[in-house]
């Protein structure tokens, strides 16, 4: 019979995960301030612009703020606070 | 999710080769329904008519128009799962099912704990002569750590340390060392697509006690110490980070040779400037670990000769402005330096800053 071993499980202690519930959804976004967050990755802020293109073609009710971090991959609780106070909804854009 | 949490309704675009990565991380963070949309990959280099082409386009993943996927992802009404998300424990066990060691070795492969390369099987006798190397209590948390910034941090122990010593063939001699380099809480294995590194350098007392190698081959599979440490760091970042499988918890693109182990000892006794530990406030009694994150290109053969000055220069202007280069020299190179004028490691290091600034263009 072939030996039975018993070895250790060598991954780490993951945390426990509690669940967050998403914002309320907006009824339609006409006359709403949308904020463009441009994370700065290469090329981004040519993506963002194009995005912001679409909408004043299509949805030009909607009022448009373009923003960025201050640096890419670091989280900003500035620019956050400053969506939080004055933007309806906000679109994050985009990596690689 | 944080501007979710602000009441701020969201929408995170992405390409679509990272669908997974940001559908497990918006799970662990208790949002699994994150609105998401996805562009093709690559954003990096289009113009701005194949960007708008995109945005015309179909969403790659839902293959629903990108731009539907925007707007109803701002106004669709939120169901159960949007209002509660999930909570739940993962829970990991301290030891597997007994089996036997070929299963075991595939269980290990299967599951992406290994390097690829051939383990140790990390039985409790082994762990416990592993543990026989510290005098800390194998229960005593030793740090956490994790794959990127915006994924959440794993715990670990003395004793989850030492099963991946085990497995990456150290001797229990080495555990202190394997254990600064965990409790650093630095990932060798981050997932960043640039494919990082962390190259290590170990000072003092301990490196000669365990017969690390800083001569010949320092940086190479020559030395028992230098190679298991090294592995051992890489292989416990990946394990008690929650993993670093592709297209999930790592995105380097072209991978990076040093994530099997890049780890060696300075050679002390041969340099003629100070030890990096000392001129960190460190003692040379002091047994020191410190760790460099980067490693994702080389440039080598810069000795002192006529043209070394325009080969830094060079050299350097290359090297990414956010990341510092680590500078590794033979001593016999370090004392060509010595005879240039460069009495200390910190005076040539002032040299190379003042001579390697280029435009913010570049």
């Amino acid at each position: 019979m072939t030996q039975q071993l018993v070895v250790h499980d060598p991954r780490g202690f993951p945390p426990k995960v509690t669940g967050k519930q998403l914002a309320p959804r907006l009824e339609a976004l006409d006359g709403k301030t949308l904020y463009l967050v441009d994370c700065l990755f290469d090329n981004s802020e040519v993506f963002m612009e194009q995005l912001k293109g679409w909408f004043t073609e299509h949805l030009p009710g909607v009022r448009l703020k373009g923003i960025k971090p201050r640096e890419s991959w670091v989280d900003d609780p500035q620019m956050r606070a400053a969506i939080a106070a004055d933007g309806d909804a906000a679109l994050l854009g985009v990596g690689l | 999710m944080a501007l979710e949490e602000a009441c701020v309704p969201t929408v995170a675009i992405h390409t679509h080769v990272f669908a997974r990565l940001v559908r497990s991380v918006a799970r662990a963070n208790g949002m699994p329904t994150t609105r998401q949309a996805f562009v093709p990959q690559p954003v990096v280099d289009r113009s701005a008519a194949q960007l708008r082409a995109y945005i015309d386009g179909n969403d790659p993943i839902s293959k629903r128009p990108f731009m539907q996927e925007i707007v109803e992802g701002l106004t669709r009404p939120l169901d159960d799962a949007d209002r509660h998300g999930v909570t739940f424990a993962r829970e990991t066990p301290r030891l597997l099912d007994a089996a036997a060691a070929d299963e075991l070795h595939a269980q290990f492969l299967e599951n992406h704990w290994t390097d690829n390369l051939p383990i140790v099987l990390p039985t409790e006798e082994r762990v416990a002569q592993m543990l026989a190397g510290t005098s800390r209590k194998p229960n005593e948390v030793v740090g956490r750590m994790r794959p990127t910034f915006f994924r959440e941090y794993w715990e670990f122990t003395v004793e989850k340390v030492a099963v991946n010593a085990v497995m990456a063939g150290a001797r229990p001699e080495y555990l202190p060392v394997i254990l600064a380099h965990a409790a650093t809480g630095q990932t060798a294995r981050s997932s960043s697509t640039n494919s990082f590194s962390v190259t290590s350098v170990v000072n003092g007392p301990i490196a000669k006690q365990i017969g690390m190698g800083d001569g010949i081959g320092a940086l190479g599979p020559y030395n028992h110490a230098n190679a298991t440490i090294g592995r051992a760091y890489n292989l416990l970042s990946q394990n008690l980070q929650g993993g670093s499988v592709p297209g999930d918890t790592y995105m380097g693109t072209l991978g990076n040779g040093y994530n099997y182990s890049s780890t060696f000892a300075e050679a002390e006794d041969r340099s003629p400037w100070q030890p990096l530990h000392v001129g960190h406030g460190f003692t040379s009694e002091d047994s020191v670990v410190s760790v460099f994150f980067g490693g994702w290109y080389t440039h080598a053969g810069y000795g002192p000769r006529e043209t070394w000055q325009e080969k830094f220069r060079h050299s350097l202007a290359a090297a990414e402005h956010y990341l510092p280069p680590l500078l590794i020299m033979d001593p016999i190179v370090a004392r060509g330096f010595v005879d240039l004028g460069f009495d200390t490691s910190d005076s040539l290091a002032r040299w190379l800053a003042e001579n390697s600034w280029v435009t913010a263009r570049e």
